[in-house]
């Protein structure tokens, strides 16, 4: 039997074979009509460079979550930092370790590189190239009680940030990926290209929360491809947090494979500048009796642009299924726009579909009914746009409210 | 206290209001009534300071203060409250956050010191009561999902915090039932002083024989056609706006 290096080297070769074959896809394709790859693949991002390794532990510092209690594992320009990182779980691991060693191969073999698709260019380029990240396995009832921490913070470089998320029966995790630029100051610098691959496999009644917080300057980029299996009566939520970016695009694949199915998708995007936050998500609905809700709100202003398309498929065999997906946007200026697709395909009777999208601007009538009681048009506006996001920040994301806040010029 | 001057207001073009003259001093009720499309709404909303709709001619003054180019706050700063015909719902922003924001927001323009949220609502909560406001509904959305006497009934509850020197009341008295139209005038009552004054605007004079009028005035397309006491009110109710049109040869 090969060892599981020589498993990933041999799946890093055919990936690549494939990569060189098929290249990047073009804007002719139809899921990149509306998100030019072209700007962003032709600039210098110093792929053969070795940086200088600094130490970026002041910094790091600065950007993590002030009194949260998590288990944190932290890499910065695809290095893991091992001084602030926190790895107490016995159940969390770098994939690295995953990969040089025996005792992880069954289940490697089993889900790695298996979730995802292997004739997509980017999932194929991160395969090619990924040599760390990281890799969870929750054991049949294993309950994690802190959120684990998954902080990939760039300054620089293209990046090949891999995660593989594995829960056996009846487990439960949370989960915060982070996409954090280091030095949002001297945005210049930050010519960045981030290519993240994650998997996720959800075992019978087993429980995720996932939280993604991706905050690129505006000459980076993220290419965020996630892919989730559910098996039965297990439950998936995920929160989505674009801000920014040359361009993010998150393709968010998302199986239910068994029946009584639970899947909670929502996403909140902001950009007042320019570039792009694409939003591609499929929702495939394969078996009877479950459930998606999908909700994407995003505030555009100055030049942005924003993309949102929604697949939803319901196989024949998927009755009695409930699946909800809407877009809400505003557009605070003249040159922002969005486009907006949903696309249900449904082959099942006895099911229950919707959707809805709506683009629009602050309500002036609303705005004059507030200022009208003394409240200046700033704060006025303010207000408007946190009961705007309200919907996708719950309760518990206080820690993600302060990011958005700021991101917004919004004043505590 | 409210000076209007050949007031000439247009809406996409189409002139509302005609030259409209009105002068009200502190300590006095005025009543504006009016058959429907007469501009009531209108000029109570240019009062107030919202922008779409175009002064093509004329002047407000408030307390001697030319406010025809000020912001719908700073007109609120100065003590101007519209109580709205029928105020917008706004999702997400609770009845109890907008008061705080509001009292808070009004203190800061006065240069006083903000008060405590604990002290807003100690408030909030005795206005309520006398209003009949179920407290539940300071915590939902405002006006969101909200009946029509809700709606005016949280009006009524913003004008007694906010406690504003010029109140003008847009038909506050249609969706109210007669106890909450009698607990209603009474707060407006209540706002009766020296320092204040109301104008109510209305169709039925149902409301004004609660609030007694000072003066009523008569508006029909766009101007002021007749002035007097309340005694006007209640003839209307008999003749109705035809018989005064041809009274006044309009």
């Amino acid at each position: 039997m090969e060892k599981t290096s020589e498993y990933i080297y041999r799946l890093q070769c055919i990936a690549f074979d494939f990569f060189r074959k098929k290249g990047f896809p073009s804007s002719r394709e139809e899921d990149w009509k509306y998100t030019d790859l072209k700007k962003i693949l032709s600039k210098e991002y110093g792929f053969f460079l070795t940086e200088k390794q600094e130490d970026r532990s002041e910094d790091i510092k600065k950007n993590l979550f002030k009194n949260f209690d998590s288990y944190r594992i932290i890499f910065v320009n695809g290095v893991f930092h091992s001084s602030l990182s926190k790895i107490m779980d016995k159940n969390v691991f770098r994939l690295y370790d995953a990969f040089s060693s025996s005792r992880h191969q069954s289940i490697i073999e089993k889900f790695y590189a298996k979730i995802a698709p292997k004739k997509e260019s980017f999932v194929a380029l991160n395969t090619s190239f990924a040599k760390d990240g990281v890799y969870v396995y929750l054991p049949k009832k294993t309950l994690v009680k802190k959120p684990i921490e998954i902080l990939y913070f760039f300054t620089s470089k293209i990046n090949f940030p891999r995660n593989l998320i594995v829960l056996e029966e009846d487990s439960f995790v949370q989960i915060i990926e982070r996409h954090q630029c280091l030095n949002k100051k001297n945005e210049a610098l930050n010519n960045a290209l981030n290519n993240s691959v994650t998997e996720i496999y959800a075992s019978t009644n087993s429980k995720i929360k996932y939280l993604k917080i991706q905050d690129c300057p505006v000459k980076s980029s993220l290419m965020d491809n996630t892919f989730i299996v559910q098996k039965k009566n297990s439950s998936f939520s995920i929160h989505t947090f674009s801000i920014q970016g040359s361009l993010i695009r998150n393709n968010l694949h998302l199986s239910q494979n068994d029946e009584g199915v639970n899947s909670q998708l929502k996403g909140l995007s902001i950009s007042l500048k320019e570039g792009i936050i694409d939003h591609h998500t499929f929702v495939d609905h394969r078996y009877p009796t479950c459930n998606s809700y999908e909700l994407y709100k995003s505030i555009f202003s100055g030049k942005a642009k924003g993309v949102f398309n929604g697949k939803i498929v319901v196989s024949k065999k998927a009755k009695k299924i409930n699946a909800f997906q809407k877009s809400v946007n505003i557009l605070l200026s003249k040159e922002s726009c969005i486009n907006a697709k949903p696309q249900l395909e449904i082959f099942a009777d006895d099911v229950k579909c919707s959707h809805g999208c709506t683009v629009g601007q602050l309500s002036e009538s609303a705005l004059f009914y507030l200022r009208s009681r003394g409240i200046p048009e700033k704060k006025a506006k303010d207000l408007m746009l946190l009961s705007f996001i309200k919907e996708i920040l719950d309760d518990d994301m206080e820690f993600i409210g302060k990011i958005v806040r700021k991101n917004l010029n919004i004043l505590e | 206290m409210l000076k209007i001057i050949d007031l000439h207001v247009s809406l996409e073009n189409k002139e509302i209001l005609k030259g409209v003259n009105l002068e009200i001093q502190a300590n006095q009720v005025h009543a504006l009534m009016g058959p429907n499309g007469s501009g009531k709404s209108t000029l109570s909303s240019v009062i107030a300071g919202k922008k779409e709709y175009k002064v093509t001619k004329g002047a407000i003054f408030f307390e001697k203060k030319n406010i025809l180019d000020m912001s719908p706050e700073s007109r609120a700063h100065l003590g101007i409250f519209l109580s709205f015909q029928d105020p917008v719902d706004i999702p997400g922003i609770s009845v109890i956050n907008f008061i705080i924001t509001a009292v808070n927001s009004l203190r800061k323009a006065k240069k006083m010191e903000e008060i405590t949220s604990v002290e807003i609502l100690k408030k909030v909560r005795k206005y309520s009561k006398i209003l009949g406001i179920d407290e539940k509904i300071l915590y939902r959305s405002l006006n969101e999902g909200f009946s029509g006497g809700e709606k005016k009934r949280n009006e009524i509850l913003q004008m007694s915090i906010l406690n504003p020197k010029f109140i003008i009341l847009d038909e506050t008295d249609s969706g109210l039932d007669i106890d909450s139209l009698r607990v209603v005038s009474n707060l407006i009552n209540a706002m009766r002083s020296i320092k204040n004054a109301i104008l109510i605007i209305t169709h039925y004079q149902r409301i004004l024989e609660y609030v007694t009028p000072d003066y009523v005035h008569i508006l029909d397309n766009g101007k002021i056609i007749k002035s007097g006491g309340k005694e006007i009110a209640f003839n209307l109710d008999k003749m109705g706006y035809e018989c005064i049109r041809k009274e006044h040869k309009v």
